[in-house]
């Protein structure tokens, strides 16, 4: 990541009209992977979005990438000049035009002198042929959506920005579209930053993170390293996770098993379709690591990491239990256990413990 | 019941003026109704009421006023005589005048909600899309307002083709010139000539059922589309 690559984001005191809301923020959005914008509704995030893209009108506001000026006191670039493509919460397909129409829209207006990405790879990976003769009206909620992914890449952005793309889909269908989503936010070089209030997708999908509360920053940094952080929005959230990175090193079809290793230490998890050598994200929750002074080898439990006690904090909200931050290596875990269980085993900071891991869930 | 070459005259004639004003009224109603329907500006509510006017005005305070404007000591009639062009009152062009008055709230109004329906959704996601102000305009705006463009077209044409007072206030009835059906059947009536007047008002009957049965058809296809005018 250079320094001159990179999306400037700084907007004073911007009030929405007939609010009393107001958006404070000073940012520096990196030009690689998928930046999240999170935090829960009325937060901000999808007004930072719109002010990017130049649909809001703002003029205390500084806007730059790759030192190219979009938004100063003097310029304002209108959003029709602005390199960026933009997902919708709602689709927002034109009503007139069918799908392959839609398409035709943006491949008519895009930026030749980029090459992102190819039409029939957009068609591959949206997985849309079949549906492109059909009106946005005949077509589900999923299915316009990933039209409308697919229109927002052939434009050829430079930046690609999505307003909760996911929000306006029930449950079936967001696991319908997140595949489609991951392979977007994985395979495409553009820079992306996603607006979402869901963790679950986050994780998933973002590389760093910007969470914002009432309109001001309150956390940004890279995913992994926030989410390994005590006293954050995370660590407090019910589902506290962290995000490990690694290696298939070995695998055993006897047993259906492969070993991911990081920082010198293995996890076990069941075998995919990966193969040896490949790089894996997962995630493991919190409530799902207890804590043992010595391995237990009658236990069934096959993940038994050596950790470090780094921190622990009571939970503000539920007294009977304690978060603690344990480092494996380097890399951080997150544990939640009764404060009975802590008192019990005398655990204290900078202690060495076995951390048993229950379960675990692949990312990708 | 034969139509004589009078009649004949005042059918052509009304068919004529109505197609004009139509043609005339679409042009000029665009901007109107594009800027009435996005602007915030506090001009709004007094333009608004300006075009709607002549909804509730009698067609003859219409005519009133036009025939004091438009007259050889009007203020615009001044400025045409200036200019060496002829008065407009008694002339056709004086009635196409006066009927692009009478129509306008006929034609801005159903294109006005046509616009008004689109919002603001699909203008963003074309602006996402590279697409210049004019070229939303062009390829989304105009297309998605496409059904109250029909309604305006077909609501401007029969309104028009129905007007009666303000044609007799600044027009008069001359044959070929500014007679038109409905001052015709007038006419018709005045001198007790029933067979004539029936004829020509059964004309303007079937012309005006054909034409709301079909604005009406049109509605219903139209569904999922945005409304086809507010007037209906």
């Amino acid at each position: 990541m250079t320094k001159s690559n990179i999306l400037k984001v700084r907007i004073r005191k911007y009030h929405l009209k007939d609010s009393n809301f107001s958006l404070d923020v000073d940012l520096n959005i990196p030009s690689t992977g998928v930046t999240a914008l999170f935090g829960p509704s009325g937060s901000g995030k999808t007004t930072l979005l719109r002010c990017i893209a130049g649909l809001e009108k703002n003029q205390q506001s500084e806007l730059s990438l790759s030192n190219e000026f979009w938004q100063t006191n003097k310029i304002s670039l209108p959003a029709h000049k602005r390199p960026i493509g933009y997902v919708f919460q709602e689709a927002n397909l034109f009503p007139h035009l069918t799908a392959a129409e839609n398409l035709q829209f943006a491949i008519k207006r895009a930026d030749k002198s980029q090459s992102v990405i190819s039409y029939s790879e957009v068609i591959r990976l949206m997985d849309i042929e079949e549906i492109l003769p059909q009106y946005p009206s005949q077509l589900s909620g999923g299915e316009r959506q990933r039209i409308a992914i697919a229109r927002a890449l052939l434009i050829r952005p430079k930046l690609l920005l999505m307003d909760e793309p996911l929000a306006a889909l029930d449950d079936s269908l967001k696991k319908e579209i997140l595949p489609y989503l991951e392979a977007i936010c994985h395979s495409s070089k553009i820079p992306i930053i996603y607006v979402s209030h869901s963790l679950d997708e986050v994780i998933r999908l973002a590389d760093h993170m910007v969470v914002l509360e009432k309109g001001r920053v309150v956390e940004q940094g890279e995913t992994q390293f926030l989410l390994g952080k005590l006293g954050t929005f995370f660590s407090r959230h019910k589902d506290a996770s962290v995000v490990i990175t690694g290696i298939i090193t070995e695998q055993s079809a006897q047993w259906g098993l492969s070993w991911l290793h990081f920082d010198n230490q293995d996890i076990i998890v069941k075998q995919g379709n990966e193969k040896i050598g490949d790089q894996l994200r997962l995630r493991i929750q919190s409530k799902d690591v207890s804590l043992s002074l010595s391995p237990q080898e009658d236990s069934s439990i096959l993940n038994r990491l050596t950790v470090i006690i780094d921190d622990m904090i009571k939970d503000p909200k539920d007294p009977s239990m304690v978060m603690l931050r344990l480092l494996a290596g380097s890399t951080p875990i997150l544990a939640r256990v009764t404060a009975l269980s802590t008192h019990n085993l005398a655990l204290s900071k900078g202690q060495t413990v076995i951390a048993q891991i229950k379960s675990v869930a692949l990312l990708r | 019941m034969q139509l004589s070459p009078e009649d004949l005259g005042a059918i052509w004639l009304t068919l004529k003026l109505a197609s004009l004003v139509t043609l005339l009224l679409i042009l000029m109603s665009t901007p109107i109704a594009w800027w009435l329907a996005r602007t915030q500006s506090w001009f709004r509510g007094p333009i608004n009421a300006i075009v709607a006017m002549p909804l509730v005005l009698p067609p003859t305070v219409l005519g009133f006023y036009l025939l004091l404007f438009l007259g050889p000591q009007g203020a615009i009639g001044k400025i045409l005589d200036d200019l060496g062009l002829s008065p407009l009152p008694f002339s056709f062009s004086g009635l196409v005048v006066a009927s692009m008055v009478y129509s306008l709230p006929f034609v801005v109004q159903p294109i006005q909600n046509a616009f008004i329906a689109i919002g603001d959704k699909p203008l963003e996601a074309a602006a996402t899309l590279r697409s210049s102000p004019l070229n939303r305009f062009i390829y989304v705006a105009l297309p998605l307002a496409k059904p109250g463009y029909i309604s305006a077209t077909i609501l401007g044409f029969a309104h028009t083709v129905g007007e009666f007072g303000v044609v007799l206030m600044i027009g008069g009835n001359i044959p070929n010139e500014t007679k038109v059906v409905s001052v015709q059947i007038y006419d018709h009536v005045e001198a007790l000539e029933y067979g004539q007047a029936h004829t020509l008002s059964l004309l303007m009957v079937a012309f005006a059922f054909t034409v709301l049965a079909f604005l009406y058809s049109l509605q219903k296809r139209r569904k999922h589309q945005p409304a086809a005018g507010g007037l209906l």
